[in-house]
């Protein structure tokens, strides 16, 4: 019974077991890798549709059945779909907001988790339940007094009501930054002491850089929850000007609508992977800290 | 901050008192977010559900007007409910479950599990307005992916999103599909699981399927409660997929409670009914995520995480 040994968990194999392996195990092998081909290119097809779509002049989408390898390839439709919306624009807006909040998340939750996690005084659970359960509270709650303050505050169509929350610690990533201080060895915020460092100093300089992995998981998180935030933008952003690029994907669309045309899907595709392209780029290159960051949230929690 | 006077007499309570002040100091970022961004909303929201309130003239107090008309007047608020309840009682497990069964799929030894970790993973980082963008055209009724090919083959055409018992199941199977996240925790999770245990079981005469229901399954509940309460929680809030896909239609199919939250406070302006509609989610959220703790004293194992 060895073919689907890792989903049951068995011990696998040696040299010498390998070779005695039965053919049922060699056939089980092959229908593993077939599902997962198989479920594997089910989940990629929407992409390999979108990039299909993106390339085709218009009349062809409209065939049946679907046309998977337009030829020729109009790459024209990127340029065509960037310019019907101030797209460029559009980025900058995302980045403009995008980057203070994740410096305003990673500075605002470390220094509270320190508090939870680095020494003992009295109150430090209860606040830290407390700040647990804050998770749970429904963003919509929050949502509609949040929207009347700014609105008194004039903060409505300006970038203010995206960024200045995230100066003030999300319960979330100070859970996650605090599960990490705690097992960083006791003995290195002592010598610290010792040598005469207090709190802030022993953070700085013996916390901090020892956290780099941690920091970087919330770094990420929060740019990447930032860069397809939808509601928010939705909510606090009425100027086109300001739009980010997932209020500008949207807008793309609601202009067909507005000017009664039919949807033009060449451009909305394009632009729609010009919109996952950043966001694939950035995985690509930070796959560990990704998969390590959701590892350790979901195993601790 | 006080500072203590390096004294021979014990001062316990001098101390204590020092480092409550410090701890309360480093939480102080935290603090002062959760006085103005938690308890300030969450406040206001349930004195705004005690009024009528269009942000135009000042609230006006009507006592419980609100959530009666919710539950008496309102002859969508039924619908909404019952929409967002499938989504939650059918949509989470079946979720789940296909992403328990993909992350077991992927626990084999095979070659280039990095390569379909990242397939089954990177839809579920793509911002929504892009799924969105893409599953419509995907399902769309005359020329989307599958109707296209279907009508090619001289098949009539599935009405995904327009026809409304079709709509729900159709969000479900896109929920199924951005499930990357939970894959990742529980392929860790599998992984995590004792060797020796498995070794226990097949010395036992176990089949491979035994072992999955009595060995796989039971090391990996901590986590699989972890992933229902955090998609339950998720579920109940989702916005902004429904909204760009159907806008709550076809004919209310797909009204779930974000929607219609949203609906009646930035389109309608009736932010004391929308509070209302908010303080209600905000308890069932409550009420539902106690239930499965409480139920999970009896489903979940810790431990055995030790060796």
């Amino acid at each position: 019974m060895g073919q689907l040994a890792g989903t049951v968990g068995l011990p696998l194999t040696s040299a010498r077991a390998r070779r005695q392996k039965p053919l049922t195990f060699w056939l089980g092998r092959l229908l593993l890798y077939v599902v997962l081909l198989t479920l594997s290119l089910l989940f990629v097809l929407p992409f390999i549709w979108m990039i299909s779509t993106s390339l085709k002049d218009d009349p062809q989408v409209y065939h049946a059945p679907p046309i998977w390898f337009p030829s020729p390839r109009l790459w024209s439709n990127y340029p065509g779909a960037l310019s019907q919306q101030p797209f460029g624009r559009f980025f900058i807006n995302t980045l403009w907001y995008a980057l203070p909040a994740t410096v305003g998340t990673i500075i605002s939750c470390a220094i509270p988790a320190y508090g939870f996690a680095r020494f003992r005084w009295k109150g430090r659970d209860l606040l830290f339940y407390i700040c647990l359960g804050t998770m749970m509270i429904p963003f919509q709650v929050q949502m509609i007094p949040l929207f009347i303050t700014f609105k008194k505050l004039g903060w409505i169509n300006t970038y203010l009501p995206l960024v200045v929350p995230a100066f003030f610690g999300n319960a979330y990533f100070i859970f996650l930054l605090r599960q990490f201080f705690m097992t960083i060895p006791l003995e290195l915020s002592d010598a610290a002491r010792i040598d005469g460092c207090g709190e802030f100093g022993i953070l700085w300089r013996v916390i901090l850089p020892l956290a780099r992995p941690a920091l970087a998981v919330v770094g990420l998180f929060t740019f990447m929850s930032a860069w397809n935030d939808y509601l928010g933008p939705l909510i606090y952003l009425n100027n086109v000007k300001l739009y980010p690029v997932a209020l500008g994907l949207q807008q793309l669309r609601a202009n067909y609508h507005a000017a009664g045309q039919r949807l033009v899907w060449p451009y909305l595709m394009a632009a729609s992977t010009v919109v996952i392209a950043p966001i694939l780029v950035l995985y690509f290159f930070t796959q560990r800290t990704f998969i390590e960051g959701i590892t350790v949230t979901g195993i601790k929690g | 901050m006080a500072m203590t006077a390096h004294t021979a007499r014990p001062q316990p309570w001098r101390r204590e008192l020092r480092l409550t002040l410090k701890g309360l100091v480093f939480s102080f970022p935290w603090l002062l977010g959760f006085l103005f961004f938690t308890i300030y909303p969450v406040g206001a929201s349930l004195y705004y559900s005690l009024t009528r309130y269009d942000v135009l003239r000042p609230p006006r107090f009507v006592w419980f007007e609100n959530y009666i008309d919710l539950f008496s007047g309102d002859p969508l608020f039924g619908t909404v409910i019952r929409n967002t309840l499938y989504m939650v009682i059918v949509g989470v497990p079946i979720a789940l479950v296909a992403a328990f069964l993909l992350a077991s799929l992927l626990n084999n030894k095979i070659l280039g599990r990095p390569f379909f970790r990242t397939i089954f993973f990177v839809p579920s980082i793509v911002p929504a307005v892009a799924v969105a963008m893409v599953w419509l055209w995907i399902y769309n009724t005359q020329w989307g992916m599958i109707n296209s090919t279907l009508a090619s083959w001289g098949l009539l055409a599935i009405p995904f999103l327009s026809d409304p018992s079709l709509a729900k199941p159709s969000l479900i199977i896109i929920s199924c599909w951005a499930q990357g996240g939970s894959i990742v925790i529980f392929l860790a999770a599998l992984q995590d699981v004792p060797r020796s245990l498995y070794e226990a079981a097949l010395v036992d005469g176990a089949s491979a399927f035994r072992r999955f229901r009595h060995v796989t399954i039971p090391m990996c509940t901590p986590s699989i409660l972890f992933v229902m309460i955090t998609d339950l929680i998720g579920t109940f809030q989702s916005f902004t997929l429904p909204w760009l896909l159907t806008e709550g239609g076809p004919n209310s199919a797909t009204e779930l409670y974000g929607l219609y939250l949203y609906r009646n406070a930035f389109r309608f302006f009736k932010m004391g009914y929308a509070s209302a509609l908010a303080w209600i989610l905000f308890l069932v959220i409550v009420a539902f995520t106690a239930l499965v703790f409480r139920s999970s004293a009896r489903w979940v194992y810790y431990g055995g995480q030790v060796e």
